[in-house]
């Protein structure tokens, strides 16, 4: 049996091993990666892994021994060239050839690069891999001024994490607010002036004309309304395109995403897909959406496995997500697009605040601020389709676990 | 190095050497022991590595910060007073010997 090959080592790859092991999946496994490290996690690399200058074995799922036990091929630092759909077979880089019975694409989101002069676009970095945040690692201690392109999250986690180290940061904004899209104007505001009395020199509606290098070896960033800036270090977190060129030259139905169905199975029935690259339908979304979060690629995985080891199963996880800034914890459950009502749950001044977005009378997403206990509690309510009152919501006195029992 | 033993709620007993500085979660994770999650990768956002910590350990431990409060009384098995979460407790040669209990169920 050629069993399971799974392409791409991120969150969705490695959960996909760990749950098809756990669902007695004893068939073949192989994990073919890109990157040269054993499959390791994310969220930490824009946040704690340079705050604590910690060790980046403690970053790995697992170490290499559980791999050799789970008797899974490793196939590390290799590249899928194509998909061979007929023969049921992929081509890599280095000309093998592997073959699946089953195919799981994982393969996530690729940077969008920062348009500057090609000379200098090595001046760049990036925060997505456990390289690029070594690579700024290995500067940081020489730094001192930071310039940071995008107000998104890891732009702005990024940002916090070097003004904790003593950087002095500014952040260019192309929109006219931070975490566009993604928050209320309410939490946008709230988190810009957390930046601000931090120290953090956010500049909204800011956009990059170019970038020079000078005698001293320092960058000068020059802004489309003429602004200049000099710095040590140019980060750039301008957001990902899904990584979908294997899917459509493979001819899979793709919409900008690689679209798969309820069960996480694309449009051939041996390959299914998971992760940031997926559009999928979700029973809490509008048509075919694509999410770019740790709990998508994990969920969507777990799916897949299940349905591999014959226990159909379909997607329908309350999407949740989480952002650390400062002392701040920002947690997000829910799709709120389409929201006409917020309720405040708990003064905005106490730095610990619950956000309840409805639509209509349905609770439709939860976001808090350092209030851990009311993401959780949120998240149970949106599975069981609850809604608070708006007097409920609104009320601290009143324990959102308690609204469970109903 | 330090030691560290986890009790499962099956009474299973595991012993792993863990490199100062990680956390019980990692460690625990990282070797494949069951009963601990760890959805949230250890940002103390989840509650899904809770674990009960030997008494003799415990007024060694960290202070319990708000955030791990809140979240400790959020936690699908009971919270007891030895009740932490893994992900906010790093090895080092003070708590070498640890043991930690895991809870019937994290989420």
């Amino acid at each position: 049996m050629a069993g399971v090959v799974i392409v791409g080592g991120g969150h969705a790859g490695f959960q996909c091993i760990d749950s098809l092991r756990k669902g007695g999946y004893t068939d073949a496994i192989t994990l073919i990666d890109a990157e040269p490290h054993l499959p390791y996690q994310r969220p930490p690399l824009s946040k704690s892994y340079l705050l604590d200058g910690a060790d980046p074995d403690t970053l790995l799922f697992r170490t290499a021994a559980f791999f050799e036990e789970q008797r899974v091929e490793m196939r590390l630092g290799q590249r899928v060239e194509s998909i061979d759909r007929g023969a049921k077979t992929l081509v890599l880089d280095n000309g093998e050839q592997v073959v699946y019975d089953q195919l799981v694409l994982a393969p996530g989101a690729q940077l969008r690069p920062l348009q500057i002069p090609a000379d200098l676009a090595d001046s760049v970095h990036y925060i997505k891999s456990l390289d690029d945040i070594n690579g700024i690692r290995e500067q940081l201690d020489a730094v001192e001024d930071v310039v940071v392109i995008g107000g998104g999250f890891i732009g702005l986690e990024f940002a916090s994490t070097a003004v904790k180290l003593g950087k002095r940061v500014s952040v260019l904004v192309r929109g006219e607010r931070i975490l566009n899209q993604n928050v209320t104007p309410e939490l946008s505001e709230y988190m810009l002036k957390e930046h601000q009395a931090q120290g953090a020199d956010i500049r909204l509606n800011t956009r990059i004309e170019t970038v020079n290098r000078l005698e001293s070896g320092r960058l000068s960033i020059l802004t489309q309304d003429g602004q200049q800036l000099e710095c040590d270090l140019l980060v750039a977190g301008i957001g990902v395109t899904p990584a979908i060129g294997l899917a459509e030259q493979a001819s899979l139905e793709c919409d900008g995403g690689i679209r798969v169905d309820s069960y996480c199975r694309t449009s051939d029935p041996s390959i299914w897909a998971a992760g940031d690259a997926v559009s999928c339908e979700h029973p809490m979304a509008e048509g075919f959406t694509r999410i770019e979060s740790v709990q998508n690629a994990v969920d969507q995985a777990k799916v897949i496995a299940a349905n591999i080891t014959g226990t159909p199963t379909t997607y329908d996880a309350v999407p949740w997500f989480w952002s650390d800034q400062y002392a701040h914890k920002i947690q997000m459950v829910g799709f709120h697009q389409g929201y006409d009502r917020v309720v405040q749950r708990g003064d905005m001044d106490s730095g610990k605040f619950t956000l309840f977005l409805y639509k209509g009378d349905q609770l439709i997403a939860v976001h808090t601020v350092n209030k851990p206990a009311d993401h959780m509690a949120a998240r149970k309510l949106l599975a069981a389709g609850i809604s608070p009152s708006f007097e409920e919501a609104a009320d601290e006195s009143l324990k959102l676990n308690t609204l469970l029992k109903r | 190095m330090s030691k560290v033993t986890y009790i499962d709620f099956a009474g299973n007993t595991t012993e792993l050497d863990l490199a100062n500085g990680m956390t019980l979660m990692q460690g625990a994770l990282m070797n494949g022991l069951d009963g601990i999650e760890g959805e949230c990768s250890g940002s103390c956002a989840c509650a899904t590595c809770h674990c009960y910590v030997d008494e003799a350990y415990l007024g060694k431990l960290p202070e319990i910060s708000e955030n791990e409060d809140e979240l400790l009384d959020s936690t699908v098995s009971e919270r007891l007073p030895n009740s932490r979460l893994s992900c906010q407790i790093r090895m080092s040669d003070e708590l070498d010997g640890i043991v930690v209990r895991l809870p019937e169920e994290q989420s």
